[in-house]
């Protein structure tokens, strides 16, 4: 596959919440090739401060136009905030698998379940699998009202969203896994007499991952994840990003093959192949 | 105007120019095949390869700190046998010198690593001795003696060109790398990283889940640099030199200091393109000082 060091200039970085910007760029070389789930190693600074890239996912394509949209944690971040259309910005992309978003025809209803800024990924997924269905059910989860993420953009694809706040400001009180929950729960049957199957796609925390590993897994659907790791290379170098996986049938030979590397073999890994106590 | 020329060799291995991609931050090279033409580099030295499979070490393996990076990788390799089956044959048809790193936790590990390599159509090896010894306390770069019979014992079973890569965690690198030398090694390469940690004082716990981890990157620069100028002074053989170099300026500091050619590490994840960039700026550098040729520069500190 091929990939690209590419140096443009911003179009637009603006404040989407408290914390969160978006911000694109265009890029032909890069958008003609990304798929939902991939993501960019952005140069956050031209000083050695910090020195390391930053890995970001694509959260949308439009035309030849990438946008990202990222939450202030930390220096990196909060440079990258400080730009403004016209700055130069220099990426490598697009890195990772991507997701595996091809639906078995008429029989598989994704649903995106979002926790906090990972639902960064969910809406190029949500761009690109409105081109191969109609239901797609969002699941949007933030501490707060303020910090709700997309909303709109969702229900302009025609998405099914649904939200969940942790302090009750906007949708049901409770978490995203709670909204997940309900949606696995009573239409379990229904989804059975119309011989439909899900499909989850799901991005955020470690721990509310873990949750949605426990439920789907009880449930047995298929499901994806998006992962983050400390990166330096972006590329598969260094092996800075690894991750265990679930026994390999190499791996009596060679226990290499039990750790994928986050940013070659990931960022996306069906839910089922991570060893979620290693996390 | 004369003719400036790049090309060095290097304890017999010929380079188009002295700019060499270093072991662990260029993964097997085919990684980095997709971004940039790895046959730039003047050669491409492998990730450590072990006898055996290594996993490496938990996570998290890497932190940022200021200007540099620690890392805690702790050598994961898939082997000697899967190196020499899959990843040697695609690297091999890149028009680019090859150098494997090899490692092992005992002597014998060592030898039977050289010697399983010798006729694989490798330019060199490059013997990093930056890792514990089982068989005695302590890594085997930081005890001369150790150093000495180790090197003796690879350089019977290897006619490969022999770099030995030395740890900046040491009293004196000198006497390893006098050492090294009296052992039959061709070249010594240096450095690798310092030994330094990191900590989270909210979760008051080490950032590195291996508690210490190796310092890369521009902060290490001036300790390579000094380590540099002592190693080349004391030795006749040829020193690679490294550590935090990122631009052409930094690596003709490296080559006034007595360095025969450099490699670059972390850089790469910063600015893939940086051994382009650096080769273009020595040429200019040398161009603007009329040297001909590397060795015009190497060593020529006043
Ligand atoms: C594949 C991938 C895709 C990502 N996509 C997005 C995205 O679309 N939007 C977004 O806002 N963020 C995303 N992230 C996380 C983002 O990379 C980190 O938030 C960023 O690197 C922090 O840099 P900083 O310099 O601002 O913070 P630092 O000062 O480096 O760190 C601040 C805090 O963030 C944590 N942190 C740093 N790097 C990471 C990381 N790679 N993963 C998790 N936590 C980290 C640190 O442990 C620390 O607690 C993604 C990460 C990965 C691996
Ligand atoms: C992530 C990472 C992995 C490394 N792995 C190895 C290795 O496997 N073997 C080795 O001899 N040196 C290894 N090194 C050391 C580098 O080759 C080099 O000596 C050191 O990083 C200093 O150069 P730099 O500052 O340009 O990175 C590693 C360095 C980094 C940053
Ligand atoms: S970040 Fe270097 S291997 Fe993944």
């Amino acid at each position: 596959m091929k990939i690209f060091n590419v140096k443009k200039e911003i179009i637009e970085n603006k404040k989407v919440s408290a914390d969160c910007y978006k911000m694109t760029f265009e890029s032909k070389e890069i958008a003609c090739r990304v798929k939902p789930g991939q993501f960019l190693h952005i140069k956050c600074s031209d000083t050695y401060d910090p020195l390391l890239r930053r890995p970001i996912s694509i959260h949308s394509i439009k035309n030849n136009v990438i946008g990202i949209l990222y939450k202030v944690v930390g220096r990196g971040t909060g440079l990258l905030s400080k730009k403004t259309s016209g700055d130069p910005i220099d990426v490598i992309g697009p890195l990772g698998n991507g997701f595996d978003y091809q639906l078995l025809a008429n029989c598989q209803l994704p649903i995106l379940v979002g926790g906090g800024i990972g639902i960064a990924p969910l809406y190029f997924l949500a761009q690109r699998l409105t081109e191969q269905c109609s239901n797609i059910t969002v699941l949007i989860g933030a501490s707060n009202k303020c910090n709700i993420l997309c909303i709109d953009e969702f229900k302009k694809l025609d998405c099914k969203v649904k939200v969940s706040t942790d302090d009750g400001s906007d949708g049901i009180n409770g978490t995203v896994v709670d909204l997940l929950k309900k949606e696995l729960v009573p239409e379990n049957s229904k989804l059975k007499t119309q011989n439909l199957k899900l499909k989850i796609f799901t991005c955020g925390p470690v721990p509310m991952l873990r949750q949605v590993h426990q439920l789907v897994s009880k449930y047995n659907v298929s499901s994806q994840v998006s992962l983050e790791r400390q990166m330096a290379c972006g590329i598969g170098a260094c092996m800075g990003c690894t991750i265990k996986t679930q026994n390999h049938p190499e791996s009596l030979r060679d226990k290499t093959q039990n750790y994928k590397q986050v940013c070659k073999d990931g960022p996306v890994f069906d839910i089922k192949e991570i060893v979620w106590e290693d996390i | 105007m004369k003719h400036i020329s790049l090309d060095i060799n290097i304890a017999g291995i010929k380079m188009k120019n002295p700019v060499i991609a270093a072991s662990g931050t260029f993964g097997y090279g085919l990684e980095y095949s997709q971004l940039i033409d790895i046959n730039f580099f003047g050669a491409i030295v492998t990730k450590t390869i072990t006898l055996e499979p290594r996993i490496g070490n938990p996570q998290p393996r890497i932190v940022e700190v200021a200007s540099g990076m620690l890392n805690s990788i702790g050598l994961q390799n898939p082997g000697a046998k899967v190196f020499i089956e899959e990843k040697l044959p695609k690297l091999k048809g890149y028009g680019v010198p090859i150098i494997a790193n090899i490692s092992g936790s005992k002597e014998a590990e060592f030898v039977k690593l050289a010697d399983l390599l010798k006729d694989m159509g490798l330019s060199g090896l490059e013997l990093n001795i930056s890792c514990p010894n089982v068989e005695h306390a302590g890594l085997f770069a930081q005890d001369a003696d150790t150093t000495y019979k180790l090197v003796r014992k690879v350089r019977k079973v290897t006619s490969l060109p022999l770099i030995v890569k030395l740890t900046p965690n040491v009293t004196d690198i000198t006497l390893i790398a006098r050492a090294s030398e009296d052992a039959g090694a061709d070249a010594i390469s240096l450095i690798n990283t310092l030994i330094g940690m990191s900590i989270d004082i909210q979760t008051k716990m080490p950032k590195l889940a291996n508690v210490i981890g190796g310092l890369s990157g521009p902060a290490v620069k001036p300790v390579a640099l000094r380590m540099v100028y002592e190693v080349s002074k004391k030795v006749r053989i040829p020193v690679i030199g490294m550590g935090g170099i990122m631009t052409s300026e930094d690596s003709i500091e490296f080559l006034l200091a007595g360095a025969s050619a450099v490699a670059i590490g972390t850089a790469n994840f910063v600015n893939p393109n940086t051994c382009c960039e650096i080769i273009e700026g020595i040429k200019t550098y040398m161009k603007a000082n009329s040297f001909n040729k590397i060795s015009d520069i190497t060593g020529k500190l006043k």
